[in-house]
């Protein structure tokens, strides 16, 4: 094979280039190259006609110049008028130029079309390939519209060569991703994908590309490719290693190619019977194939067999849907954790992390925990141990989790600086979700701070603190862990923050200890209070106050302090408006007042784990949303689920409004509000700032909350990193009343506060709603309340949306949620004995005044809970009246201002089966569907 | 799944100078130049114990060194990472045959004939042909028409 000489055919150029390697300086190149720019451009610029060589040798050196970094002014249009020369190197050089300096020039936009349309009609191979060539690289806008139409005919043409075939086919491509507007469907589309049977390995490569990517939009339309797709991929893997010839790369057949198709694969669910025993066969021979010797020692013959086996995987993994492939691929990639070739470990490990997602995979995933934690060990290349930490994070379940939770702790300490703050967020999340003894959970977050402290975010310790407030079992621990843990000379601020908290709340747990008397426990916080910045500060104060009311005792303690010149006279506003109301509260204040203002935090309402939020954030959306919710449905979270709904409804029955307000915060520690939030800058990256529409869509997750609150009255509606929105309302009879509270998270005016209630045409006649306007300016961790008056006219099906308007910062903010007033708030309980039930039961026996539901739980099913929900729904829950003592049944009736609707309902529970069945009957249709709507919702 | 297959390819040296860069998406030139000296940045830290694989923003770089040459593609981080490392392999064995004895030089002076023959294995960020042969045969072909 002849060898090219260097520049051949082009001197001129070979010498220029040549001179400009040999330049000693920048200053020198650009001298040469000015002056070769002022050559140019007088040749251009001559009388003298140019030849067709010259003309290609000056546009290659501008491009050669342009190339080296430099701007290129002129010269476009002798690029245009090489494209219609006939020889071939001119031609190219044209294309070439345009392909790299596009230019959007209208007039030499349509030149060369022009160019280009001749080119394609040319029925010269050669020209019709450089033409395609031009239009896959640039993929104007322009070009779409030129030749969109076009280029299927030249591709599903009968007498069109194989290699413009392939050109033509990933030409449309290109043209399809940048205006897929301007691609038509029709005729060739079908013909296009018969060339998966081409003989032509080059066509097939080049049309399962752009059929793949087609499909991806149109699945309909494409989906015979799927056992077109098979077939062939058949016939590759069933192929001797010389079958394919020259598509044969190291004894491996085809094996881009077989990618290809089984990525395509990839587009669709399982394949129907016939095709899906001819496609399991495939992956079972690529998976046989790996176990068998290599053919080859050298590295592409097995990078390239893998190349097909690690895709053969993504497709099982794909259609999860096969346990005995699914475990096959496992027991594959456990064999490469352990290869020689890092390329391959990371490989396995990635792989493994989607494999950890199926139920199918996830126990045979879990044998390789050893191998994984070893290669957190031991991996020279952090990629590789990225992975590990992500696959170890994958395949976590309560039986692992304190191993995988202690391992990770302990690579914490050396872990690269760049992953440890989510190494941080996992190993929290991990030891939240798995937590069965809540000691372990308070020790590893204090682990957390202790080794990690500065990566630890404040959703982290926020978290520690609602979990801990929530669950009165591990308090008392609590206290107990972070007084010892504040011994420690020197101590992470974030440890003083949660030990300030939770000796605030529960310091009176170990005060009965003479080792942690109150005046230790303050003596011991206040020796960190020096060393601390400004919020941490102002949490302790609080905590202080708090403490004046837990031990009456180190009151006068707690008052010099706080009468300290340095509390008193403090340059830091917030600091000194802490001292000086908390000294206030503390001299002027009742025992009694002091004790109610001072209470306990009520329970926090539950809500996504923030620190799980932060993650999805920080990875994106993708990953890690997919491997959590597939997780979720296996396993029952210990704190998600429904538990703290009868906790919290009973915590706000008998709540005093101050108590009240202040379970609103969701890190403040005492009445004051919370702590200026310094930090939270860079928090505010908002999912619904940048909706600027008048109404915003509804908030993502507001549907949640607002099924929280059909079974309850009070609580937190919604919340983001600016806005909180907590509701406590009352009903009786067809009359209630709501009260909203907007509280301002950040320190920042809100401007402009507009809260709107909107009913929608079908909701207004039958809901009357008044309000009066807010104050527009909300000033930075305040609150203002808006109450809403309730009517209740007829029975109704929609809800109210609240829609938000306010400006913070330089931009507008839009939230809109739903307003939790539904048909069930009107309801009246009536308490009736078991022949009477039945009675009515038997009077509202017309079809439509019965609605049935069957549903699958949601949550664990459990006895005390589904009573607390039929009582939050409003009607009487009627003990021993079904004969099944494991049924529900509960009676009432809804008050409207024109009617009253009388309804019974039976909620029959199938714990083996994990369903339910609930019944409605009540005197009108559209109410019986409305209220099973809703109370189906709930379990 | 990626519905945009190589965001480009490059070829740069150890000092990196860029021998080839090939675009399959829209970057304007200030743009590419940050991607040329970022990528620059990230490989040639990598030592052979390394993977052939490295995050980058929100793609990655599938590379291989050969001699004082990196060739990287840049792909979606669910590409198949193997499938490009060796259409990098595949594509230096075209080069090397091409050019007989590849070196540098031979892509610095043919930069132009080097478009030509990435253009016959890769077209609009999508693996074209991956005969050698059949890329070859076609080279030759065009080469006899100078």
């Amino acid at each position: 094979m002849p060898a090219v000489s260097k520049g051949d055919g082009m001197r001129g150029l070979a010498v220029f280039i040549s001179d400009i390697r040999n330049c000693k300086s920048k200053e020198a190149e650009i001298k040469r190259i000015n002056k070769e720019l002022a050559n140019i451009r007088s040749k251009f610029k001559g009388d003298k006609a140019l030849d067709g060589y010259s003309k290609k040798k000056y546009v290659c050196k501008l491009l050669f110049i342009f190339l080296l970094g430099h701007d290129i002014d002129f010269g476009h249009m002798e690029a245009v008028n090489l494209l219609s020369s006939n020889r071939y190197t001119e031609k190219q050089i044209g294309y070439l130029f345009i392909s790299v300096l596009v230019n959007s020039n209208s007039e030499l936009i349509r030149l060369i079309n022009n160019a280009i349309k001749n080119d394609l009609a040319s029925r010269n191979p050669t020209f019709m390939g450089l033409a395609l060539h031009c239009i896959a690289s640039v993929g104007s806008r322009e070009m779409a519209e030129a030749f969109a139409g076009e280029i299927p005919k030249v591709l599903v043409a009968g007498d069109t060569m194989d290699s413009v075939k392939q050109s033509a086919a990933l030409c449309l491509l290109r043209l399809y991703r940048t205006s897929s507007d301007l691609v038509p469907m029709g005729d060739w589309t079908s013909r296009v994908v018969h060339l998966l049977n081409d003989q032509h390995l080059g066509v097939v490569t080049a049309a399962t590309s752009l059929i793949t990517t087609l499909a991806q939009k149109n699945p309909e339309e494409f989906k015979t490719s799927v056992s077109l797709a098979v077939s062939r991929l058949s016939r590759i893997v069933t192929s001797a290693s010389t079958d394919l010839q020259d598509y044969t790369y190291y004894f491996v057949p085809a094996p881009w190619l077989s990618v290809k198709l089984l990525r395509l694969l990839q587009c669709y669910p399982p394949p129907d019977p016939a095709v899906r025993g001819r496609l399991t066969e495939c992956l079972e021979t690529i998976l046989n194939k790996a176990q068998e010797p290599p053919k080859s020692k050298k590295v592409q013959h097995s990078n390239a067999k893998n190349a097909v086996l690690f895709e053969a995987i993504s497709l099982i993994i794909h259609h999860d849907s096969e346990p005995n492939l699914l475990v096959r691929a496992c027991n594959q990639l456990g064999q490469f954790l352990q290869h020689r070739e890092t390329n391959l470990r990371y490989l396995a490990l990635e792989s493994m992390c989607t494999l950890a997602s199926s139920e199918f995979s996830h126990e045979a995933v879990k044998t390789h925990i050893e191998t994984v934690i070893n290669a957190l060990k031991t991996e020279r290349d952090v990629s590789v141990r990225q992975r590990a930490v992500d696959l170890l994070y994958a395949m976590c379940d309560r039986s692992n989790a304190p191993q995988i939770v202690a391992e990770m702790l302990s690579y914490l300490e050396t872990a690269d600086y760049s992953i440890r703050e989510e190494i941080v967020l996992k190993v929290a999340i991990l030891a939240e979700k798995y937590a069965v003894d809540y000691t372990w959970y308070v020790d590893t977050i204090l682990n957390l701070i202790r080794i990690a402290g500065d990566y630890v975010s404040e959703e982290v310790w926020y978290r520690v603190i609602q979990i801990v407030i929530n669950r009165d079992d591990v308090q008392g621990y609590a206290a107990k862990t972070v007084f010892e843990a504040l011994q420690a000379p020197a101590c992470h601020e974030n440890l003083v923050k949660v030990g300030g908290y939770i000796l605030g709340e529960f310091g009176n747990l170990i005060a009965g200890d003479p080792r942690s008397s109150p005046l230790i426990q303050f003596n011991l916080l206040h020796s960190k209070f020096h060393l601390c910045s400004v919020p941490t500060r102002a949490l302790l104060l609080s905590t202080y106050i708090k403490f004046v009311n837990l031990f009456p005792e180190v009151k006068p303690t707690i008052q010099d302090v706080l009468r300290s010149d340095s509390q008193l006279r403090n340059a830091d506003v917030e600091l000194q408006q802490r001292a000086v109301e908390y000294l206030r509260l503390s001299t002027v204040a009742s025992t009694d007042i002091l004790a109610t203002v001072l209470e306990e935090m009520p329970p926090f309402p539950e809500r996504e784990s923030s620190i799980l939020a932060k993650l999805k954030k920080k990875k994106g959306p993708s990953t890690v949303t997919d491997l959590e919710d597939t997780k979720r449905e296996r396993s029952v979270d210990v704190n998600g689920g429904p538990e703290p709904a009868p906790a919290s409804t009973s915590a706000m029955s008998t709540p005093s409004p101050s108590a009240d307000l202040l379970g609103l915060g969701a890190a403040p520690p005492a009445p004051a509000g919370p702590p200026p939030s310094s930090g939270s800058g860079g928090l505010l990256v908002d999912v619904f700032s940048d909706s600027a529409s008048a109404v915003a869509p509804l908030a993502p997750g507001s549907e949640d909350n607002f099924a929280r609150f059909v079974c309850k009255n009070n609580g937190v509606l919604f919340e983001n990193q600016l806005l909180q929105i907590g509701l406590k309302s009352e009903f009786r009879q067809n009359l209630g009343r709501m009260f909203i509270f907007y509280g301002n998270k950040t320190s920042t005016q809100f401007l402009n506060f507009t809260p709107t209630l909107i009913c929608s045409d079908d909701l207004q006649p039958h809901l009357n709603l008044q309000t009066k306007p807010v104050d527009p300016t909300v000033e930075g961790g305040a609150q203002v309340q808006q109450v809403v008056n309730i009517e209740c006219v007829s029975d109704f099906t929609e809800a109210p949306v609240l829609s938000i308007q306010f400006r913070y910062g330089g931009t507008f903010q839009n939230v809109s949620v739903q307003l939790p007033i539904t048909l069930n708030k009107f309801f009246q309980p009536t308490e009736m004995a078991s022949q009477d039930f039945f009675q009515r039961w038997k009077q509202l026996s017309n079809p439509q005044q019965e609605v049935q539901n069957i549903f699958k739980a949601k949550h664990p099913m459990d006895t005390e809970v589904t009573k607390a929900k039929i009582i939050g729904f409003g009607s009487a829950l009627l003990e021993e009246v079904d004969p099944n003592p494991a049924n529900f049944v509960g009676a009432g009736i809804i008050h409207t201002k024109t009617t009253q609707i009388g309804c019974l309902l039976r909620l029959e529970p199938n714990l083996q089966a994990q369903m339910y069945r609930l019944t409605l009957r009540t005197s009108k249709e559209a109410v019986s569907q409305r209220l099973c709507e809703l109370l189906s919702a709930q379990f | 799944m990626s519905l945009h297959g190589i965001r480009f390819i490059l070829i740069q040296n150890r000092a990196g100078k860029t021998r080839l860069a090939k675009w399959y998406m829209q970057f304007d030139d200030d743009e590419k130049q940050k991607l040329i000296e970022e990528v620059h940045a990230v490989v040639t830290v990598r030592d052979a114990k390394h993977t052939n694989f490295v995050e980058f923003r929100n793609f990655k770089i599938i590379y291989r060194r050969y001699a004082g040459l990196y060739f990287c593609i840049c792909v979606d981080v669910n590409d198949n990472n193997l499938a490009y490392l060796e259409a990098i392999h595949n594509f230096v064995e075209v080069l090397n045959e091409y050019f007989h004895n590849v070196c540098e030089l031979d892509l610095v002076f043919n930069f132009y004939k080097v478009y030509t023959v990435v253009d016959e294995m890769f077209l609009a960020g999508e693996i074209r042909e991956t005969s050698q042969t059949k890329v070859l045969k076609q080279l030759l072909m065009l080469q006899s028409l100078e």
